[in-house]
Order: C-alpha cells, then sequence, then structure tokens
C-alpha cells in the first residue's frame, strides 16, 4: 500500500474511463512482454510510521555519534554548534520543499537567500564572485580544475600534498577525464616544500592547487607560494576550511584566482559525510566560466527590486555539451542554513569564534606536546587542528580512547604513509579545555600502556 | 531594436553574418535575421587579435540570456580588431547590427573568397525561403 | 488560488493589482541592509586558556587585517527576515508542482524526523567504521534495495546527485573500456536528453554524438545503426525518455549497443514511471542512476541536496568508487559492515567521504514505508495521474491549442507543444507558465526537450489527488479561454506574486551578484 497517495477504488474506475483505459496495467502496454517484471518486487512490505521509526532508531543507536562520546574528529568536517534557528528555518516547507528557483517571481525567497550566500562568501574568501554552491569540498576542488583547464587551456596541475586526500583523489579522478596530468608536490615539515613546487611549475602549468590551513592544519604561507605560479602564468587555487577564514588573511588578498571549499563548519551537520556544500569563489576575469547557479539582483517590470538566476548560458541546460560544468541540482538548501549561520555569528561573533579556536588548538597542542610518547609533527601556526605522531600503534590507542568515551582524532597514516602512528586532532567551540586536559590524560595513559607493543595497525578494521 | 534591412552594400554569409570589405580588410558582425532570432544579446566574447579566422568556420560566441549562438567566418584572414565597445554595450548587436555592433576587423587572405558571399537580395531570398 | 468557482465556472485570477499586494510593496531588502553596527546573535563560550594575543600564535602577515563584514543582527531580527523572505517562495507542500522531470511528490516529515536522529545527523564521518555500524548498514540496506529496484547487482551510493552519477557513469565506462583495451571516444544521447547528459560526455573527455528521434517520439534505429560502431563507447538514455514515452525498441536498442561493444546508460530521472513494473538492468543497461531527490521522496530544498547513486551490471563493478561499503562475516558470526578501499581497479573517489547520507536516510526510510507493493503502486498512480490530466486537458482548449506533442499514451508525464497557441493566440509557452502562477499553480517546465516547438512538460506525481489535477485543467482552461479574449492578459502575467517579470536581460548584462558593503 502506497502511503502517500489519495487514489481509492472509485477515483481509479473514474479515471481509467477518462482516459478510456481499461486498467492500469493497460497503460504500461509500451513496456515489451519480456521486459516486464511479473512477480513482486524482493523487498519487505511496507511498514507503518511507528515501525519505520523503530527500525531507524535501530540503526541509529549503533553509532558512536558525536553527542555520545567527545569527538576530536576533523579532516575536513568539523562538530561545530549549529543554532537552533538554523534547523527552524531550513526546515521550512517553503525553503524545503521547492525546486531550483526556474521561475523567479515566486522563487524571491531562495534567489535572494542565495545572493546573501554569494555576498558572505565573497566576503569571507576575499574574492569578488561566488556561485550559489557546488556539492562539498572535494568535488568542488576538481570544479576549480576544470575551470582552470579551460581558462588557461592547459592541462598539467600542480598539487600539494597539503591539499586533503580526497581531494587530491577527487581531482585524480576527474583528470582521466580532464585529460589532465596531477604533478604531487612533498611537505616539508608539515608545510608545504616552496622551493619544490617553484620547480614543478612549469609553462604548461594550468593550476596550482593549495589548502589552507593545510590538511595537517598548519597554516601556509599562501602569498609566498603563488608568486611561482603567477610567474608562470598558472591559475592559484586554494582550498579552505571557511571557519578559519575568520582569522586569516582571505586567499583574495593572498594571490588566489580561486578559493574553493567544504562548507560544512557553516550551519550543516555531520551526518556522516554529507549533504553539505561546497562554495565556489574567483576574481571577475573568471565569471562566465564559474560552474553552477549564481544570483543576481536585476529589477521587475514596475521597478521593483527582484533576483533572478543569471548567467545561465554557462550552464548544462542550455550550453550543453559545451558548459562549464554539468552541476543541476546542487546543495542550496545547505548554503541557505551556511548563511543563516554566519548572519548568527555576525561580523564579532565569527572573529571570536575564530580567535578562540587558536587559543584552544594552541592550549590542546602544548597539553599534547607535553606528554611523553607524543611529539608534534611540526611547530608551524595552526588554527582549529594540528598532527601529531604517536610512539604507540594509533588502532589500539584510538580503542582505548573510545572505551574511555573519546574520539581522540583521526589517524593520518592511511593517507600519509610516512606519518605511521599519525593523529590529527581537530577542534571546535564545543570542546573546552577541561575536555582537551581530559583528552591528553586519556591519550597519555593509552599511549603509555600500548608504547612498544609491535604490530601497528591502522584503525580500519571492523569489529568482532 | 533596429528595423529589418539588410545593406545593399555588405556581403552575407547563409550563417546569418555579413562581411563589409575594403580591399583586404574586412569588418565582420550578423545579420539583423541573427540578432532577432538570438534576442536581446547581453554578451560577446570576442576572439584575440591577431587569430586567425576561417571561411564557415565558428570565431566567436554571442549570447542572450537563454541561448549561445555561434558566429561563423564569412571569410578567411587575421583578426586586427575586435569591437571592445561591445564588452560594456552588447545591446549595439540588436539596435544596429551593421553599425556599432560590428564585431571583428579581419585582414583577409584570400580576398577572392567575396565571390561565394550572397548580396542583399540573394539573402533576403534565402531567409523567406527558409 | 482564487476564491471558490460556481459548479463550471472556470476560475478567475486577477489581472492587475492597483498599488500592487503588500508582498509587492513590501520592498525586498537584505540582511546585510538590516546591519546595525554593534548587534549581534551569537554567544560564544567564555575563552578558558590564556588568552595569548593572536599575533603570538599566528604571525601577522598570515592575519586578517579586518574582519569580514558579515551581518551585525541580533536573532530574533535574523529569524524574522528569513521567516519574511522565505513567504516569497512558492512550495510543494502549499501547492501543485508538476514540473516535468523533477517528480514533486510529497516529502513525508517522517523522513526529516529519522534523518535528525543524533546517531545519523550527529556521526561524524571520519568516525571508524567498526563505530559506525549502524549508518553502514543503512547504506548496505539502501544499496540492495536499490540494486533489487534496478535490476542491477551492485550499488554505489558516493556520487552526490543526478549528473554527478552521469560523470561517474562515463568515467567508469571509460576505465571498463581501457581495462579491455580498446579506445572508444564517442558517446551517444538521444536529442530529447537533458543538458547534463552531454555536459558530463565533455567532462568525462569524450566526443558528444547525437541521436534522432523518430517520429513516435523514440530512438531513431537507423541512426542509432548508422552511428553505433567501434568508437562508440557509451549510449545515454532516459526510459521512459523526456517526452514521457516508453521506448517499445529499448531491446533492439540495447543489441545494437551491445553488439558494437559500447555501455549502455540509463538516467534515472523517470524511473518514477516503472518501479516495480521493469527494470532497467533488465533492459539491458549497464549502468544507473537514481535521483533519490526525485524518485524515492528526499526534499529539493530550493536546488538541492540530492544524491545520485548509481548502479551496474557485473562488468563494471571492478571500477567503483573507492571506498564501497561491504557486508563481512564478523568472528561472532553475525554481520559487520565496512568500507572496503582496497579495490585496485577503481575509478577512486568522486567526492569526499560516503556521500550524501542524510539523503539516504529519508530515502531508506521511503522505500522502508512503501515497501516492494507500494513502491509498485506509486509508479502506477504516477502513470495513472499523467494519463488522467492529459486526457483532462484535452477535452478542453488546451487538446486545441496545446496538444500533445507526440501523440502517444505516456508514462509518469508529458509534454504539450504550445505552438498553436502562439501561431493562433499570440500567447507563448512562457505566457501561459507566468500566468498559471497567478492561478495558483507552479508552471510545468517549459521550453524543454529541445525538440518539441514551445514545450511544455508536465509531471503531477502520484501524490496529487484527482481534484488537484481538475483544478490544474480548470486554470489552463481559464487561460487560453482569456487569451481567445484578450492574448495580453497572460503576455503581461503575473500580476499577483512578490514580484512581476524580471529584467533577466539587464542581470546578464551588468551581473550584481552581491552585495555592495562598506
Amino acid at each position: 500500500m502506497s502511503r502517500y497517495t489519495s487514489g481509492t477504488d472509485a477515483d481509479r474506475r473514474e479515471m481509467l474511463e477518462t482516459i478510456g483505459a481499461e486498467s492500469v496495467d493497460e497503460l504500461f502496454a509500451d513496456i515489451p512482454e519480456e521486459l516486464r517484471l511479473g512477480r513482486p518486487l524482493e523487498l519487505r512490505d511496507g511498514l507503518s510510521e511507528l515501525e519505520v521509526l523503530d527500525e531507524l532508531s535501530r540503526l541509529a543507536a549503533k553509532n558512536a555519534h558525536a553527542d555520545a562520546e567527545t569527538s576530536f574528529l576533523g579532516a575536513g568536517m568539523y562538530d561545530h554548534h549549529v543554532p537552533a534557528i538554523v534547523d527552524a528555518i531550513i526546515s521550512r516547507s517553503e525553503f524545503l520543499t521547492p525546486y531550483t528557483p526556474y521561475q523567479p517571481e515566486i522563487s524571491q525567497g531562495g534567489l535572494q537567500a542565495m545572493f546573501e550566500f554569494q555576498t558572505a562568501m565573497s566576503e569571507l574568501t576575499g574574492l569578488p564572485v561566488s556561485n550559489a554552491a557546488l556539492y562539498e569540498g572535494p568535488s568542488a576542488v576538481a570544479s576549480a580544475a576544470y575551470l582552470a583547464i579551460g581558462a588557461t587551456g592547459r592541462r598539467r596541475l600542480v598539487v600539494s600534498r597539503g591539499l586533503g586526500p580526497h581531494s587530491r583523489e577527487s581531482l585524480a579522478t576527474y583528470s582521466v577525464g580532464y585529460g589532465s596530468e596531477v604533478i604531487e608536490v612533498g611537505l616539508d615539515r608539515g608545510l608545504t616544500d616552496a622551493a619544490a613546487l617553484a620547480e614543478a611549475i612549469d609553462e604548461e602549468t594550468a593550476a596550482v592547487f593549495l589548502q589552507q590551513p593545510n590538511f595537517l592544519g598548519a597554516v601556509e604561507d599562501v602569498e609566498a607560494l603563488a608568486a611561482a605560479a603567477k610567474e608562470k602564468g598558472a591559475l592559484v587555487i586554494v582550498s579552505c576550511d571557511p571557519v578559519a577564514l575568520s582569522v586569516l588573511k582571505p586567499p583574495g588578498e593572498t594571490g588566489a584566482d580561486l578559493a574553493v571549499g567544504e562548507g560544512q563548519p557553516l550551519g550543516n551537520r555531520l551526518d556522516y559525510g554529507g549533504p553539505s556544500f561546497g562554495f565556489f569563489c574567483a576574481t571577475e576575469e573568471h565569471i562566465r566560466r564559474m560552474p553552477g547557479r549564481i544570483a543576481g539582483e536585476t529589477t521587475d517590470v514596475d521597478g521593483r527590486r527582484g533576483f533572478v538566476l543569471t548567467l545561465q548560458t554557462r550552464e548544462q541546460h542550455i550550453r550543453r555539451e559545451k558548459a562549464t560544468n554539468n552541476i543541476c541540482t546542487a546543495q542550496a538548501l545547505n548554503a541557505l542554513a551556511g548563511i543563516i549561520h554566519l548572519s548568527w555569528l555576525g561580523k564579532q561573533g565569527f572573529v571570536e569564534l575564530g580567535e578562540l579556536l587558536v587559543r584552544r588548538t594552541a592550549y590542546a597542542r602544548e597539553r599534547l606536546g607535553a606528554v611523553d610518547g607524543i611529539e608534534l609533527i611540526n611547530d608551524a601556526p595552526v588554527v582549529r587542528e594540528f598532527a601529531v605522531k604517536l610512539e604507540a600503534p594509533v588502532g589500539d590507542v584510538l580503542d582505548r580512547c573510545a572505551a574511555e568515551g573519546i574520539a581522540a582524532g583521526y589517524p593520518i597514516g592511511r593517507d600519509y604513509p610516512e606519518y605511521e602512528n599519525g593523529l590529527l586532532v581537530a577542534l571546535t567551540e564545543r570542546r573546552s579545555r577541561a575536555d582537551i586536559d581530559r583528552l591528553a590524560e586519556v591519550l597519555g595513559a593509552a599511549v603509555a600502556e600500548f608504547r612498544g607493543s609491535e604490530q601497528p595497525r591502522l584503525a580500519e578494521g571492523v569489529a568482532s | 531594436m533596429a528595423d529589418e534591412s539588410y545593406p545593399e552594400e555588405l556581403r552575407y554569409h547563409p550563417e546569418h553574418d555579413w562581411a563589409r570589405t575594403d580591399g583586404d580588410e574586412a569588418t565582420f558582425g550578423i545579420t539583423w535575421y541573427a540578432q532577432d532570432a538570438l534576442g536581446e544579446v547581453v554578451f560577446f566574447e570576442p576572439p584575440d587579435v591577431g587569430s586567425e579566422v576561417s571561411k564557415d568556420k565558428t570565431y566567436a560566441e554571442v549570447e542572450s540570456v537563454k541561448a549561445v549562438s555561434d558566429v561563423t567566418s564569412p571569410l578567411s584572414g587575421e583578426i586586427t580588431e575586435v569591437n571592445a565597445a561591445l564588452t560594456d554595450k552588447p545591446e549595439a548587436i540588436n539596435s544596429d547590427p551593421y553599425g556599432e555592433g560590428w564585431l571583428v576587423k579581419v585582414k583577409l587572405s584570400d580576398p577572392s573568397e567575396l565571390d561565394t558571399l550572397l548580396d542583399a537580395g540573394a539573402y533576403e531570398k534565402l531567409l523567406s525561403e527558409s | 488560488m482564487s476564491e471558490e468557482a460556481a459548479p463550471g465556472a472556470l476560475p478567475t485570477a486577477p489581472t492587475s493589482v492597483d498599488g500592487g499586494t503588500p508582498m509587492q510593496r513590501d520592498r525586498a531588502t537584505t540582511i546585510f541592509e538590516h546591519s546595525v553596527e554593534g548587534r549581534r546573535a551569537a554567544v560564544l563560550p567564555q575563552c578558558d586558556v590564556p588568552e595569548t594575543p593572536l599575533e603570538e600564535l599566528i604571525p601577522k602577515r598570515l592575519l586578517r587585517e579586518a574582519p569580514a563584514e558579515l551581518p551585525e543582527i541580533a536573532e530574533p531580527e535574523i529569524v524574522r527576515h528569513y521567516n519574511r523572505i522565505s513567504r516569497r517562495n512558492f512550495d510543494l507542500d502549499t501547492c501543485f508542482y508538476p514540473l516535468g522531470s523533477c517528480t514533486m511528490k510529497h516529502n513525508p516529515r517522517l523522513n526529516e524526523k529519522v534523518a535528525a536522529l543524533p546517531g545519523h545527523a550527529r556521526l561524524h564521518p571520519a568516525q571508524e567504521p567498526k563505530r559506525a555500524q549502524g549508518a553502514l548498514e543503512l547504506m548496505w540496506r539502501l544499496s540492495e534495495a536499490l540494486s533489487e529496484i534496478c535490476g542491477l547487482p551492485h550499488v554505489s551510493l558516493q556520487p552526490s546527485a543526478g549528473s554527478h552519477g552521469e560523470l561517474a557513469g562515463l568515467l567508469l565506462t571509460r576505465a571498463y573500456h581501457a581495462d579491455r583495451g580498446e579506445e572508444r571516444m564517442r558517446v551517444l544521447t538521444p536529442d530529447t536528453a537533458h543538458g547534463t547528459n552531454p555536459a558530463s560526455v565533455t567532462m568525462a573527455g569524450y566526443e558528444v554524438v547525437k541521436v534522432a528521434t523518430d517520429e513516435r517520439g523514440g530512438v531513431d534505429l537507423d541512426d542509432l545503426r548508422s552511428k553505433a560502431d567501434e568508437r562508440t563507447a557509451c549510449l545515454m538514455l532516459t526510459n521512459p525518455n523526456t517526452l514521457g514515452l516508453f521506448d517499445e525498441n529499448i531491446t533492439e536498442i540495447s543489441s545494437i549497443i551491445h553488439e558494437a561493444g559500447g555501455t549502455l546508460y540509463y538516467d534515472g530521472a523517470n524511473l518514477n514511471a516503472i518501479m516495480g513494473r521493469s527494470r532497467p538492468g533488465d533492459m539491458g543497461f549497464d549502468i544507473v542512476h537514481v535521483n533519490l531527490h526525485k524518485t524515492f521522496s528526499q526534499p529539493h530544498g530550493g536546488g538541492g541536496p540530492g544524491a545520485g547513486p548509481i548502479a551496474v551490471s557485473e562488468r563494471i563493478e571492478p571500477y567503483l568508487p573507492r571506498p564501497q561499503v561491504i557486508r563481512r562475516e564478523s568472528a561472532n558470526g553475525g554481520p559487520a559492515f565496512d568500507l572496503d578501499f582496497d579495490r585496485p581497479k577503481s575509478i577512486g573517489r568522486l567526492r569526499g567521504f560516503q556521500g550524501n547520507f542524510g539523503v539516504f536516510v529519508r530515502s531508506y526510510a521511503y522505500i522502508l514505508s512503501l515497501g516492494g507493493d507500494g513502491l509498485k503502486e506509486a509508479s502506477e498512480t504516477a502513470v495513472l495521474n499523467a494519463n488522467h490530466l492529459l486526457a483532462k486537458l484535452g477535452e478542453g482548449r488546451a487538446g486545441r491549442y496545446a496538444p500533445i506533442a507526440f501523440d502517444r499514451r505516456p508514462m509518469h508525464e508529458f509534454v504539450l507543444s504550445g505552438a498553436p497557441a502562439k501561431k493562433e493566440l499570440g500567447v507563448k509557452t512562457l505566457d501561459i507558465a507566468k500566468r498559471l502562477l497567478d492561478y495558483g499553480f507552479h508552471p510545468p517546465t517549459v521550453y524543454f526537450p529541445l525538440l518539441v516547438d514551445e514545450a511544455l512538460m508536465i509531471e503531477p506525481t502520484e501524490t496529487e489527488t484527482r481534484e488537484t489535477l481538475d483544478a490544474f485543467t480548470d486554470a489552463v482552461e481559464a487561460i487560453l479561454a482569456e487569451a481567445e479574449d484578450d492574448p495580453e492578459v497572460a503576455r503581461q502575467a503575473p500580476y499577483t506574486t512578490p514580484v512581476r517579470r524580471l529584467d533577466e536581460v539587464g542581470a546578464s548584462r551588468r551581473p550584481v551578484i552581491r552585495q555592495p558593503l562598506g
């Protein structure tokens, strides 16, 4: 029984009569006999609302979520406090249930929210042009490469190893389609190796990819790194943590042509990785190569202020195979959550958040660095995340911490074999000094316990 | 928007482009019919000065709000100038397609190609048949 | 909608509003324009660690010189602002939204509730698999369900939306051919295809080759035969196609492509027509993307989020994106779920983490609610509704001024051509669409597919009542009747919406895409 339909048997009879068909089967007559399924789908029978709730609750209960433990997990998504107004506003039917604003006269709310979002992202990144969001971070990085290839006519992509592993992997995947080559430049004490980067950039290089702060949490000197790219006419693309831009010099002021990134820290749930949004900002000259929707201000026939989707000739529904990107449905609701959160933080609150994170992270790094058996990977400046090396198998250590109710961090050894037993520790405003002290204590005890134990293993196995 | 017209002194390409020639120099644009079919032009992306264009090949795009149209080169040669004023005022392509709305100037590599183009009468006949 | 009409009478809508409606008189102001220096909403936790000056922690030259110009505004005003602008949106919860190809079906609130459970919403994506067993089990079960519905054995949930699924499918095709040592660079798409198809083809490094549509609205077999050869990598198709018509020759199409050595890709935008009735896998498709935000009830959010999982055949499986959710026997005998990264032939990642998990939760709840029978009935009702709406429209003036483009029985959606209305009444499809707004309906998809002149693409979905469909029919009838009297009414519409027709030309010529500040 379909739960969300209204048709009674009488409705069905009358409708079939109007149509001039004997049966519903007749409406499917174009499907050749041999392609008709001819048996019920092998799915369980429909459940009542209560039963669905029970089943989904059963599954949810098997997840160690961020309220069930003290979490220092980051690596691209962060456990920020999402203000209550975000959920209240984005669950309004008027925002939740329409689609892309194809009819601007009845979509002014959504279009205006996009315009406000674009303004805020432009402010954060220091770049004049923002779109109304892409899917999420790493695929936004890959979309930036498409723009760079189109803009420069070159196909070589130089990538810092400080760019997050998911972004580098996505770039590699998309590059097969782009026909581009990805050259990776290593890190030197946790920061992009400036000399190696300069050497890797040549006249065939379309773009250089950096991350700010980089995956290990360290703040890069983007301005210095960008210089070599500028010299060779390559674009500088910076993937950034939007929350870090509360205190860090915006990419637009450090030579970036494009600033992209993962928007989850702005008003979006963790949701085990999505949906969130990706942002994409650029200098003025790339406005007509931008991917995705862009809202613009205009007036109606009576002179009223209004908003429309603009520069649509870039997009797939018009330019088809020559489009600047294939994206259609993106993440409008998630971007709305982002602008609400930013408005709530406000000009002052956003800076205060950044400063709080910098100070607590400095404190945490000092506390952990002082623990026997924990070594800092570098002493570069950090905003909200830092990397350490444990003198004990990271998997065992993490298991022990989890048993104590702490998700101590993200093990980086699988992505960075050179940092075997490395751990990335992230903070948000939800992690207090007391939480940090407890982390130092529990992590320290766990390292002491497993120090010198033989078989290091990565924490990715399945519980038995 | 201008009234429909096809000046006698121009030569026409069946893809709705015109050329005004003076020796081995030519100016290109799109015809009244082309701009009318496209609607209000919002953007013209000029090619680079110094680039080569070939007869019957696309050399630029003009855009309206909901359409992109390739511009076909009526003759071959090298671009010597582009109409930079269109960047700020693309509507000139609609209001004055044969004057202010010109697109590029070209030094022709083979002026004899001119013979293959249509005169105004032949072009108008083509339009009436389509 | 206007006030209740007498039985038999056509509905009416205003043709002018003196001085504007209250909402029209309310000039739009942005959140930035409400900003007043010194105001704020957020109160952050006290700093409980040493308040070292920032410059001592991060060198000054790496720091921002001036704060980002975010709004300065108190919470009540933020709430009021967004509530007010929300009322300038039309939404599916309030009225009929027959936007063709978008499957605007009801969004059950149960699904929102279960997605918001902390175990789902608050689960960090980097949580170790052994501590995220519920999430992985849900993903595995959803994959199994999609596999059964599509008739293909393997699923990746990773793609973020339909076009992302298309790109994934094309990269899978590349990997498949490359692994066989073949270089095939052409992808065939019908001229009725969604714009995302050719755009994805180019991003995947392929060349688009268009295939013509025959007089019955299906793939032109002769044209297909002449274009399918050893250079063909793939054919991308929707079935039913964007005209809402089921291609009766699908078996023949499938064998032409497979004999030529290509793969067959199914754009799942129209899956809502055939659930439980027919399966893309059984039709011969190798790769299918499913739009969870269309067929499986994820709210459209004003343009996302969505999700575009792909289901594939055995021969494509080795190349699926990394990581895959797998089920193993655990040491104690029960099932255990894990992320499998060890996939040497994989095309790799297309995005971060595991995909749009929150969307998976909602769609899984939807599938559980309906069950196998319910899904089949949903498709049957969607098709019944579309055919009923078409029949009713055909009885009135639409039958004359906006007839069906290809006169065949459609599935879940159908395409009308407003060409006669344009010619005989001087009213374009755009005008009909704009006038529908005054009658309180969202217009159909317009000017698509491209091969239909003045196209109106209508998809009512299964969750609408017969009364709603009939009210929509009455509105179209009233608009065409008005146009017979005075076409100017439609040409100037809408009259009652928060703003009237907007200057899109000006917006494109001189783009203003952010608020100027400071």
